[in-house]
């Protein structure tokens, strides 16, 4: 479906339901906090040294024989993907950068699965990660969190923003219309099952404030295509939806998104698939910017890999998966226009295990930095009870 | 707790049918393990066009832009896309009509638990209608056969070989590696340990997961030959896998004897009992039934039809307590059944229909058709199904289907709810089935109550 229709849909549901008698209004409680924070998880494991390269590391040309072309230059060091060059404006405005030689504190077994879990759980290991993701363990700790603060967005279930603390799960392609017989009738059957009950209620009040914001979206998407940096984007992708339907619920209640980009699990003919990866991460950062407007001036935008891949290409023209990886960044809030983190080095002997970028830091320290200088979330809280285990270390200074 | 009928079809099976008696006992559901699959689906080295001719057909329309074939060649491969996209709703069709149309429907389950436990997704679109027919082709031959059989079939079919990228992997070291250059890549093997055969928590390590890439070596495929294998690939050398060392001077029966030692090996006999309990009953499996089921796994080198006598056998498979969650297909193939659809009618549904009953849907639902986001299949956990966005599916489904599907008004839903859910309707699920204001939502009430989305 193209945008205009889904909206067209939307909006028509939004006639239906707000001539209800039985529908409550829903509440646009006073924000409690104002900066916006949106995760993007992208799984399948994101090849951080062609993402972000060291052009300067004497070694590097040499672990890369057919990888490395039409670098853009950064910093004489560290130099970018050409699938990147839609976000060079941002680097240079300080919007968008990297934080590279990172990982989570899995090692060795290099399981997309478990490295994901452990990616969202935001926990040392793989005990107990399937419990709840520190996404929501942050918002466990905020005030004033109501069911839409949060939302996660996309078809997939997603471990980050899991748990005790509430949080909306939608994906743009949902409608829901029910009369208000059938919404009682619906609770009934439900009522004695929790899982369901809560599910389905969420799933009503969540059509009602997308139908009833459907007209002010569709109005703010047409400013938005007509962004000079938004051209070259292909509004339609599912992507995209996912970053607009996200830009639209961040401009009103919601404070925290998160959803994810896939398909960066490159073991074969890497160059063109970690193109078109990169393509739809420079996509969904410009059209969160985008449909953001002035607040992607408060907004921090964190670009989250399970882990890094090897160092070396493999026999298939593409990497196998490794440690050490980068993270991308993005955002009004936050500092850019830099490489952050230590470089490790990249001969024989500086690899983790002779084949994998050695990390340096654990990727954690930059959400908990950002928890902190952004949100004001107190240093404490954050190691022990968002990123159980993590010594934040010194301020990297991610927070503009 | 002993058998029951009810939940034989409702958790064992694809569900209660108006046209089909449930099972009369356990014996039943292995006894139709043995029965002809309905509904033919082609096998993917049936069909065409092959991955290779809509490829080339793609290629010489591209390379025919604007030359005097660029129309000749653009239709061509029109023909060609849609002659996939024939063999693709067709065999999505077939798939929806088994489980609808089945007698009981174990076979039906067992093949979409396989299916997902050895998962192959298209990488593009010229293999997107081949999957199917890799299921009917590695798979289906093989749910009463020894889990050995199966693992061998799938370990060798190209479908499998091309979407785990095995069919590349070159030993760094072999004649074909040292002249071009070429090496390892480890995807296939990795998976092989952690999704198909150990499970994540086995005792491998990374050096297991290389020397077994290094082993898979030299399996591969050609369009013309299908399977085959090729020493050129294979790396020079002896390789060890979990303790056993293979001697590389027997080519391909080295490979058949790592396969087959991780078929009988008692870590992947705990996997995968474990996995089938928790399909059929749901998260956290009686233990003693999956201990009993890894025993005989064990004892019975992986006899299949034994180890799901077994479960069946044990009293916690009869619990009336219901613990999982019917993913979207099986929850949309259990309505259909319960509204008296025939798997002929399935079969018979209309291109349209196809695209706005049944492949829309599941994307909604959150299920999207042979699309699951990696080799690690559908969610495990049938929790993970129910969020606001896969209840805002299935509630609309519910709500609108059953109308399109029968193309008259929906039964009585009065009737429905005895039809649908048997002995399991609870008393609040009568009372609105009663009580809705149109049949509609009457039918999509019950389709949505917890009574009818467990099992």
């Amino acid at each position: 479906m193209d945008r205009r229709k889904f909206l067209a849909r939307i909006t028509a549901l939004g006639c239906s339901a707000a001539a209800s008698p039985l529908i409550t209004p829903v509440a646009f409680a006073s924000a409690p906090w104002d900066a916006r924070l949106v995760v993007i998880i992208l799984r399948g494991a994101m090849d951080g040294l062609d993402a972000f390269r060291p052009i300067g590391d004497p070694e590097y040309a040499a672990l890369r024989p057919t990888l490395l072309k039409d670098t853009i230059d950064l910093t004489g060091f560290f130099g970018m993907h050409p699938a990147l060059s839609p976000l060079r404006p941002l680097w240079d405005a300080g919007q968008m950068g990297a934080a590279h030689a990172v990982s989570t504190p899995y090692r060795d077994k290099r399981s997309h699965f478990d490295g994901q879990d452990i990616l969202e759980a935001g926990k040392p290991g793989i005990e107990g990660a399937g419990n709840d993701g520190w996404l929501n363990r942050m918002l466990q700790v905020m005030p004033n969190v109501e069911g839409q603060t949060a939302f996660a967005i996309g078809r997939e279930q997603q471990l980050l923003l899991s748990g005790a603390a509430p949080a909306a799960r939608w994906s743009p392609e949902a409608q829901l219309s029910l009369s208000p017989q059938a919404q009682l009738l619906l609770a009934l059957v439900q009522g004695s099952d929790p899982l369901f009950q809560t599910a389905s209620a969420e799933a009503i009040e969540i059509a009602q404030t997308v139908a009833m914001t459907a007209a002010q979206d569709a109005e703010d998407a047409d400013m938005m295509m007509s962004d000079p940096m938004m051209q070259a984007v292909n509004g339609k992708a599912e992507h995209v939806q996912l970053a607009d339907f996200a830009a639209a619920r961040l401009r009103g209640e919601t404070r925290i998104a998160s959803f994810s980009i896939n398909g960066w699990d490159t073991h074969l003919n890497q160059q063109g698939g970690l193109q078109r990866a990169l393509r739809r991460l420079s996509d969904t950062i410009l059209t969160l910017r985008a449909g953001l407007g002035p607040v992607w001036q408060k907004t921090a935008v964190l670009c989250l890999t399970e882990f890094g891949r090897t160092a070396r290409e493999n026999g298939t023209k593409g990497t196998d998966h490794g440690t050490g990886g980068a993270m991308v960044f993005a955002g009004g809030a936050l500092n850019g226009g830099r490489v952050l983190g230590d470089w490790p080095g990249l001969s024989e002997a500086d690899l983790y295990n002779r084949r994998d970028l050695m990390p340096t830091r654990d990727v954690r320290a930059y959400p908990a930095w950002v928890m902190r200088d952004l949100l004001g979330i107190d240093r404490r809280t954050i190691e022990l009870s968002i990123f159980p285990g993590l010594e934040m270390g010194t301020n990297p200074g991610i927070v503009a | 707790m002993r058998f029951d009928a009810t939940i034989a079809a409702v958790r064992f099976g694809t569900g209660l049918s108006p046209l089909f008696a449930p099972p009369i006992n356990a014996g039943a559901l292995v006894a139709e393990l043995a029965s002809a699959p309905q509904f033919e689906i082609a096998a993917y080295s049936q069909i065409t066009p092959t991955m290779q001719q809509y490829q080339a057909a793609a290629r010489a329309s591209r390379e025919a832009r604007g030359s005097d074939d660029e129309a000749a060649m653009a239709a061509a491969f029109r023909t060609v896309r849609q002659a996939g996209n024939v063999v693709y709703n067709e065999s999505l069709r077939a798939t929806f009509a088994r489980s609808v149309g089945a007698q009981i429907g174990f076979s039906a389950r067992l093949q979409d638990f396989w299916a997902d436990h050895f998962t192959v997704k298209a990488r593009n679109v010229p293999q997107r209608h081949l999957i199917t027919g890799y299921v009917e082709e590695a798979i289906r031959p093989h749910i009463a056969n020894s889990f050995g059989a199966m693992l061998r079939a799938v370990a060798t079919h190209p479908a499998m070989l091309v979407y785990l990228e095995q069919f590349q992997s070159v030993g760094p070291d072999s004649r074909f590696g040292k002249r071009r250059g070429r090496g390892l890549n480890e995807n296939f093997a990795r998976e092989f340990l952690e999704l198909h055969t150990l499970g994540v928590g086995g005792p491998y390590t990374q050096t297991d997961v290389r020397e077994l890439a290094e082993l898979l070596t030299g399996l591969t495929y050609q369009p013309q030959r299908g399977f085959f294998y090729d020493k050129r690939f294979a790396e020079p050398g002896a390789e060890t896998v979990l303790g056993v060392t293979y001697d590389a001077a027997d080519g391909i029966d080295n490979i058949l004897d790592a396969i087959d030692a991780l078929a009988r090996h008692p870590q992947t006999a705990a996997h995968i009992c474990e996995k089938i309990a928790q399909y059929f009953v749901g998260q956290n499996a009686d233990a003693t039934m999956v201990a009993a089921m890894t025993d005989v796994f064990i004892t019975s080198e992986g006899w299949l039809p034994a180890v799901y006598a077994t479960m069946l056998d044990h009293p916690a498979a009869w619990d009336r307590t219901l613990r999982q969650i019917k993913s979207p297909l099986r929850f949309m193939t259990s309505a259909m059944r319960a509204l008296g659809l025939s798997g002929a009618q399935v079969v018979n549904t209309n291109g349209r229909q196809t695209r706005e009953l049944l492949i829309g849907p599941l994307v909604v639902m959150g299920q999207p058709w042979q699309k699951p986001l990696g080799p690690d299949g559908w969610p495990d956990n049938g929790a993970d199904w129910v969020n606001p966005q896969g209840m805002a599916g299935r509630i609309s489904w519910a709500m609108t289907a059953p109308r399109e599907f029968l193309k008259t008004r929906p039964p009585d839903p009065r009737n429905f709810v005895l039809t649908a859910l048997g002995d399991l309707a609870t008393q609040d699920v009568i009372f609105a089935a009663s009580a809705a204001e149109v049949r509609d939502e009457g039918i999509g009430i019950i389709l949505s109550a917890p009574a009818f989305q467990r099992s």
